[in-house]
């Protein structure tokens, strides 16, 4: 699959035949991508058969549960705010040519930061100003956590994936040391951070169980998406991103954006982990991993990093993980299989590609 | 002999092509092309930059398929599906921009794409290219990082390859924008040797001198089409003059004798001024295939064109990248306006007014897949008017996009084509625009006119003594000897890393100036 940088000028059709050409490519497009998506479910159905348990009953329950169900798309939606936080942050580093794999260590410092500073804050001051300040302390900290990564690969052209996926299994462990413990509430047997009030955390939209958070989110990830395409920051990125030999020829100051970028994708990581946290879950329980980070990265990939795409993808992840979780316990699928689906529809939708571009090749013989 | 006709099948030909016609998004790059390719024949292929050259090879070496139209190889209509296919059919190719895997050396890449489960035969390859390289007069080193050597040198490299394996029929495309007049003749006496021995070659060059010293046959193409075409009988009656001024009748409707002798014009420099760029004892470390620089010292007044002679890969690259910035230097001075400028990064020596064009347009020159009006302003990101507050303002720099791309002459479907998609001159036209553009006070220009066709290097060549009348020092690195000597003041010849020796451009430049390359004092 490559890795599109090119930027999303919205074309404007100079003549009609390039019209019905820009209609044909989008046409193409929705084809490319929900054909192997349906491939891929057919696929882990087969799988499913395998393991004895019938494809169109766990598919059913997936959508009942997580879609169709008035509660159970509420809790759809409420999922999508962290992962939106996360996939804004990965588009930024995989625009600029970097592998941040280090979201899962970077959201969980981030959330028991968050967890940690909350319920002290609010004691001290405005519950709004609380949340405010809880989520600057999470970003922060998810920031220093990737400085790292950001050194080594600015000025001393150490890999990044590597870096930062070890910092990740650190990360995740110290968070875990810090919840059990610094961090650890007293008052709890089992090992947990103090438990934000309902009341303190993120108001909830309307009359429904949806947190703010999503509204959150969503900004965050439309935000990215302008930064990205609109402005000179994020060109610079992009350049970066595409030919680092030719920002360097430019002028740019890779090393400085280098760190930038990583500053940036990280501290939407921790930000993820802050909005989980004042949103919905309230405190963090010892060994807690939902491992957001990983399956978020096929998604952007599927969105081809473009903001607006990632937002439908992420809602489909949010759908497949809610009713996934149902399923799960229903059926005794196991909860990952959310995540071997999705890595099933990547993988066709490159052998897809493939394919097309070898058909392309040799349609005029 | 019979005169066939190029439309009919001749069993002689290797390969032919009959109403081959390929589109793009936009452009007809090829429009019911006949041609017919012959062993014993140097076949030369000329045109304006975009005329279609490259398209029409692409699809002889497989990279691309016709649209309508057949190939025919030894008669037989063939589909050629992709490179290893036309290689196996005999077809061999060097491309326009360079197709080597920098990461790998030399001869790793000249044993890709064999068997893989077969181990790499080193040594038969080291005979081979040893008796290939004896033949050809040039030097390379197989054990060297692609990537480490020049393009001068990677160019080499690629005629290896294609060489490498049994060709029947070998493609140059612009094989000799990279080499010195000698270069040149060598490339030029190997391959008649090479037709001598029954291969076919077809030759792309922008080079009338060229096409008519080594060519057999003519064609020559005009927005796609083919609008000419001097067979081996006409070729050999007529002189060398008559070629070429029937060739720019084909390609520029007009007749004119000898295009490229225009005489240099006289300038005044003011001798009293103070040199705009100096550089004194410029120092660069070997890395592990580049040669070191050492001790490099010049002066350039304003108004000056400085040129640097010599062949490609004795440190040309390495200099002009330390001026810019983007390569570290071990000791020395660089003085812009008598301000030391060499702790400055490559943004803020561009922002004191230092320019520099390189000879790598794809490479480091452009992002390929973004489109040519962004490309333009690569090295402005984020300044006014073109952006403001950090904003993009489309308008704007569409407006003056399209501004440039009709002074400069560039052929683009339109200003959202991605830039790789252009054809190599006009990918060397954005790169002239954006470093002619306003604020500049030195020029470094690294090969100018790589890749331009006549008319465009004429033009360019204008422009560069024009930026140079305004009072601007410009610093010309150049392999092509007729260009220093049409436009410089002072030449300066590079070997291995230092610069031997230094003329004045007055009557006895040439030879003084091939003394100094061939090792003799001036
Ligand atoms: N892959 C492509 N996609 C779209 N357009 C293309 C592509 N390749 C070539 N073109 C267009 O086809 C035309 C012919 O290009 P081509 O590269 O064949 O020119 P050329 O004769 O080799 O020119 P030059 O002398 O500058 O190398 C140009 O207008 C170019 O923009
Ligand atoms: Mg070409």
């Amino acid at each position: 699959m490559s890795i599109e940088t090119a930027p999303s000028a919205g074309a404007t059709a100079l003549d009609p035949t390039a019209a019905v050409a820009t209609r044909r490519d989008i046409q193409h497009r929705l084809l490319m991508t929900l054909g192997p998506i349906l491939a891929a479910l057919i696929i882990a159905g087969c799988i499913l058969l395998a393991v004895g348990v019938d494809p169109l009953a766990y598919y059913g329950f997936v959508l009942e549960k997580g879609l169709l169900s008035p509660l159970g798309i509420q809790q759809t939606l409420t999922r999508m705010a962290p992962l939106l936080f996360l996939a804004a942050g990965l588009i930024v580093a995989f625009r600029a040519g970097m592998w941040n794999l280090g979201g899962d260590g970077q959201f969980l410092l981030g959330a028991v930061t968050a967890a940690a500073s909350a319920p002290v804050f609010v004691q001290i001051m405005p519950a709004w100003l609380a949340l405010v300040c809880s989520f600057l302390i999470a970003m922060v900290v998810a920031m220093i956590w990737s400085l790292v990564p950001a050194l080594l690969r600015a000025y001393q052209g150490v890999n990044e994936i590597i870096t930062t996926l070890m910092m990740t299994f650190l990360g995740t462990s110290l968070a875990n040391v810090l919840v059990k413990l610094v961090f650890r509430d007293p008052g709890t047997t089992v090992p947990q951070t103090r438990t934000l009030p309902v009341e303190d955390r993120l108001p909830r939209l309307f009359e429904t169980t949806i947190t703010s958070g999503l509204l959150l989110g969503l900004a965050a990830i439309i935000i990215v998406h302008l930064v990205m395409t609109r402005t000179a920051f994020g060109l610079k990125l992009r350049i970066v991103g595409a030919n680092p030999r030719a920002a360097i020829h430019s002028g740019l100051g890779v090393p400085k954006l280098t760190i930038a970028v990583f500053a940036i994708s990280a501290g939407l990581a921790g930000l993820a982990g802050a909005v989980d946290i004042l949103g919905v879950q309230g405190n963090v329980r010892a060994d807690w991993n939902p491992a957001y980070g990983l399956a978020v990265i096929p998604v952007v990939f599927l969105a081809r990093m473009n903001g607006f795409a990632a937002i439908g993808f992420v809602f489909l992840l949010s759908v497949l993980s809610i009713g996934g979780e149902s399923a799960a316990r229903r059926l005794g699928v196991p909860n990952h299989f959310t995540l071997v689906l999705v890595s099933i529809v990547l993988i066709v939708l490159a052998l897809a590609e493939y394919i097309d571009h070898r058909y392309n090749q040799s349609r005029r013989v | 002999m019979s005169i066939a006709s190029s439309l009919s099948v001749d069993k002689r030909d290797i390969v032919a092509l009959e109403g081959v016609t390929k589109r793009f998004p936009g452009v007809v790059a090829n429009d019911g092309v006949d041609l017919a390719i012959r062993p014993g024949e140097v076949h030369v292929l000329l045109g304006e930059n975009g005329a279609g050259k490259s398209t029409l090879i692409g699809m002889l070496s497989g990279l691309q398929q016709p649209d309508e139209g057949r190939i025919l190889v030894d008669g037989e209509p063939t589909a050629i599906t992709s490179p290893r296919h036309a290689l196996a059919l005999g077809i061999g190719t060097v491309f326009q921009h360079m197709m080597l895997v920098p990461t790998l050396t030399v001869a790793e890449n000249l044993l890709l794409g064999g068997p893989w489960w077969q181990r790499p035969k080193t040594e038969e390859l080291e005979a081979r290219v040893a008796e290939i390289t004896r033949t050809l007069g040039i030097t390379v080193r197989l054990h060297a990082k692609v990537s480490e050597l020049s393009l001068g040198e990677q160019q080499q490299v690629e005629i290896l390859r294609a060489m490498v394996r049994n060709t029947r029929l070998l493609i140059l495309d612009e094989s000799t924008s990279m080499l010195t007049p000698k270069g040149i003749e060598e490339l030029g006496a190997l391959m008649r040797r090479l037709v001598g021995q029954g291969l076919a070659i077809v030759f792309i060059t922008h080079k009338l001198k060229e096409a008519a010293a080594f060519g057999d046959r003519i064609s020559v193409l005009k927005l796609g089409r083919k609008v000419g075409e001097i067979p081996p009988e006409r070729f050999r009656a007529l002189g060398e003059q008559a070629i070429i001024s029937e060739i720019v009748e084909l390609m520029f409707g007009k007749r004119k004798d000898d295009p490229e002798a225009a005489e240099r014009p006289v300038r005044v420099i003011h001798a009293e001024a103070a040199p705009l760029l100096q550089v004194h004892d410029l120092a660069v470390a070997p890395t592990d295939e580049a040669p070191c620089l050492s001790s490099i010292s010049f002066d350039i007044r304003p108004g000056e064109i400085f040129g640097i002679a010599g062949i490609d890969g004795n440190g040309q690259k390495q200099l002009a990248e330390a001026l810019a910035g983007q390569r570290a230097t071990m000791g020395g001075s660089v003085r812009l306006e008598g301000a030391p400028i060499e702790a400055l990064s490559v943004g803020e020596r561009r922002e004191r007014g230092l320019r520099y064009l390189t000879d790598d347009r794809l490479g480091e020159g452009t992002v390929g897949t973004f489109p040519v009006s962004i490309n333009f302003f690569l090295k402005q990101v984020g300044a006014a008017p073109f952006w403001r507050k950090g904003v993009e303002q489309r308008a704007e720099i569409d407006k003056r996009a399209a501004q440039i791309v009709r002074e400069y002459d560039v052929r683009t479907p339109s200003l959202k084509t991605p830039v790789a998609r252009l054809s190599g001159g006009n990918i060397q036209k954005v790169l002239l625009a954006r470093e002619l553009a306003e604020g500049a006070k030195v020029v470094i220009f690294n090969k100018p006119t790589y890749g331009l066709d006549l008319a465009n290097t004429l033009a360019s060549r204008q422009r560069i003594r024009d930026t140079a009348a305004r009072g601007l020092a410009v610093l010309l690195i150049s392999t092509d000897l007729e260009e220093l000597l049409s436009m410089c003041d002072r030449i300066a010849v590079i070997s291995n890393g230092s610069l031997v020796g230094t003329v004045e451009n007055a009557d006895d430049a040439r030879t003084k100036v091939g003394r100094l390359m061939i090792g003799l004092a001036a």
